[in-house]
């Protein structure tokens, strides 16, 4: 079984756009999508959810106006300033329990929090396990977490050659959490200054979590200089750059149309998402 | 006053708005940019800051005097994150799940725990021309991005005009990000992504009680029905930047859409009094 996740740094590069089309042209495989907080796979990949699981993590602090006395320890001690008051800004609460366990009156309890949902699913390209984290809520890492999880049962349950995932973007919590021990990140790039400035960040998390790493440079002929920037800056850091897809309108109309690009055309972004699939399947 | 640049949706031009929306009305105000997509800054390539002032982030972790502590387990018993494990004669700190809330520490009957610093990130100063210049940096492989964010944000100077560029998402590093805002403009690009991604930056703006405003960015893509969704949540779309291959390539070289275009300026100018009078309006209304 291979886990192969798609990242990118800088958010809307094209992860999900692969991510959909991968998922057409790869057999035997479970689809994840780690991106917790705007999870757009589903839109291409239309699933039926056979099983919603809520998740619970982390707590929040309800203070009891009965039993407070208004002493003020808990705001002075709260280092997330989540009380004003004496009341707790759920949203600035970070359910340290600090304040549970100092009030001289017992007047603070400790409540469990639905931070949000999560959905194993049929596709017609395979099972998708996806989630939905709550608006403003913590805890994306332990999200991506349960959901890789329960993909990794359903390959082994199945006997699945792949485990292909969208991850999020950015370098933080949840992308640790979604790449920590894949057996290939794939990092899709473009070829602007922001790109390449978040490529090298990116490339730096997965090094320091030693993940193995392949480049793909989306939108390539935006500016070839750029492009040769990368390759340059790739070829110099030992990583293979498996494939690079021309910017088309194909893209955006096959995304209109809900479809993976490869099912939408055969034209050269279809040929090199091919391309970059074979490259990286062994 | 604070507006903040947020999105859902990576990639749908945050910091070409932001950067843009800055750079237009510096002739007018006094104009302070915060760019608080700690994990992935960007920026500085298009503003070209130089910096004057550095300063390293960090969190405060606990760190065990072995001599005093008699493993009687209290702070493995109150911290809520497993950062500290206790048995019978040994004691095992995990620093990077740690908070830094000071339960440990504090609640420790031997004062056998004290906190050092942990460094997350950096805070960088610097002017680029008229505009204050401010951002964060987390350091690479480091998890938690909102203690930057936090630390940013202490410089805002709330007698200038703010401007923060916020990480796509929807979770932890955005609400820190956009919270204390007076206003929050979201963009956005018409299609399926971009209008699923905008309904949930919604909801979260909806949920910290912030006024805001859509960008329609790519406008002639992907025949996909913002204007309905806006309608239906009652939000303002304030600008339209059209689909348009000159603006992606001035973004490609890190130059900024008013520095390329800049009869673009204007645009940006009309887009800064609506905000100030949607801003205003709400004011007014809550009082």
């Amino acid at each position: 079984m291979k886990e192969i996740i798609i990242i990118s740094g800088k958010g809307g590069t094209g992860k999900t756009i692969i991510v959909a089309s991968l998922a057409a042209l790869a057999e035997s495989k479970v689809m994840v999508d780690c991106d917790v907080d705007a999870a757009d796979l589903y839109l291409l990949l239309r699933p039926i959810t056979q099983e919603m699981q809520e998740f619970w993590s982390g707590q929040k602090a309800v203070i009891d106006r009965d039993k407070c006395t208004q002493c003020g320890l808990c705001q002075d001690m709260c280092r997330f300033n989540a009380i004003n008051e004496f009341q707790v800004d759920t949203i600035s609460c970070e359910g340290c329990g600090f304040c549970y366990n100092i009030c001289p009156e017992e007047a603070i309890t400790m409540q469990e929090n639905l931070s949000g949902r999560w959905f194993t699913s049929d596709t017609r390209y395979g099972p998708l396990v996806h989630a939905r984290l709550g608006i403003a809520q913590e805890n994306s890492g332990k999200l991506v977490a349960v959901v890789r999880q329960h993909a990794k049962l359903i390959a082994e349950k199945q006997r699945l050659n792949y485990i292909l995932t969208d991850g999020p973007p950015g370098i933080g919590c949840p992308v640790i959490s979604s790449i920590s021990g894949v057996n290939l990140a794939v990092i899709v790039t473009e070829p602007t200054l922001s790109g390449i400035h978040d490529l090298d960040r990116v490339i730096g998390v997965c090094h320091h979590f030693t993940v193995p790493v392949k480049v793909c440079i989306n939108k390539f002929d935006l500016n070839e200089d750029n492009t040769r920037q990368i390759e340059t800056y790739c070829h110099n850091q030992g990583i293979e750059v498996a494939s690079r897809i021309p910017f088309d309108n194909v893209v955006t109309e096959a995304l209109v149309k809900g479809l993976p690009v490869v099912e939408h055309s055969d034209n050269i972004v279809s040929q090199r998402i091919k391309a970059l699939w074979k490259s990286i399947a062994d | 006053m604070i507006i903040a640049v947020a999105s859902g949706k990576g990639g749908t031009g945050k910091t070409l708005v932001a950067t843009s929306l800055a750079l237009s009305l510096v002739n007018k105000e006094s104009v302070q940019f915060v760019d608080c997509d700690v994990e992935e800054p960007n920026a500085h390539i298009f503003l070209n800051p130089s910096f004057s002032y550095k300063e390293v982030v960090s969190i405060p972790v606990p760190h065990l005097d072995e001599a005093k502590c008699t493993y009687c387990g209290k702070c493995a018993e109150v911290c809520a994150y497993n950062a500290i494990a206790v048995f019978t004669e040994r004691v095992l700190i995990f620093p990077e799940l740690c908070h830094g809330c000071g339960a440990c520490s504090y609640l420790c009957p031997e004062d056998a725990l004290s906190e050092i610093n942990k460094a997350m990130g950096i805070a960088e100063i610097g002017q680029s021309k008229e505009l204050d210049f401010i951002h964060g940096k987390l350091t690479v492989g480091e998890a938690m991005a909102t203690p930057v964010i936090r630390e940013v944000k202490k410089h805002i100077n709330r007698e200038k005009l703010t401007i923060i560029d916020v990480a796509p998402g929807t979770s932890c590093p955005v609400v820190e990000a956009v919270k204390g805002s007076d206003f929050c403009l979201l963009v956005t690009e018409p299609t399926p992504f971009g209008l699923s991604d905008l309904a949930l930056a919604i909801d979260m703006v909806k949920e910290l009680n912030i006024p805001c405003g859509v960008v329609v960015n790519r406008d002639g893509t992907g025949e996909t029905n913002i204007e309905e969704h806006c309608l239906k949540e009652d939000i303002p779309i304030l600008l339209r930047i059209p689909l348009d291959i000159d603006i992606a390539r001035l973004y490609s070289r890190g130059i900024a859409l008013v520095v390329g275009k800049p009869h673009w300026g204007e645009e940006f100018l009309r887009l800064y009094n609506d905000i100030e009078r949607i801003a205003g309006d709400e004011r007014d209304h809550n009082y």
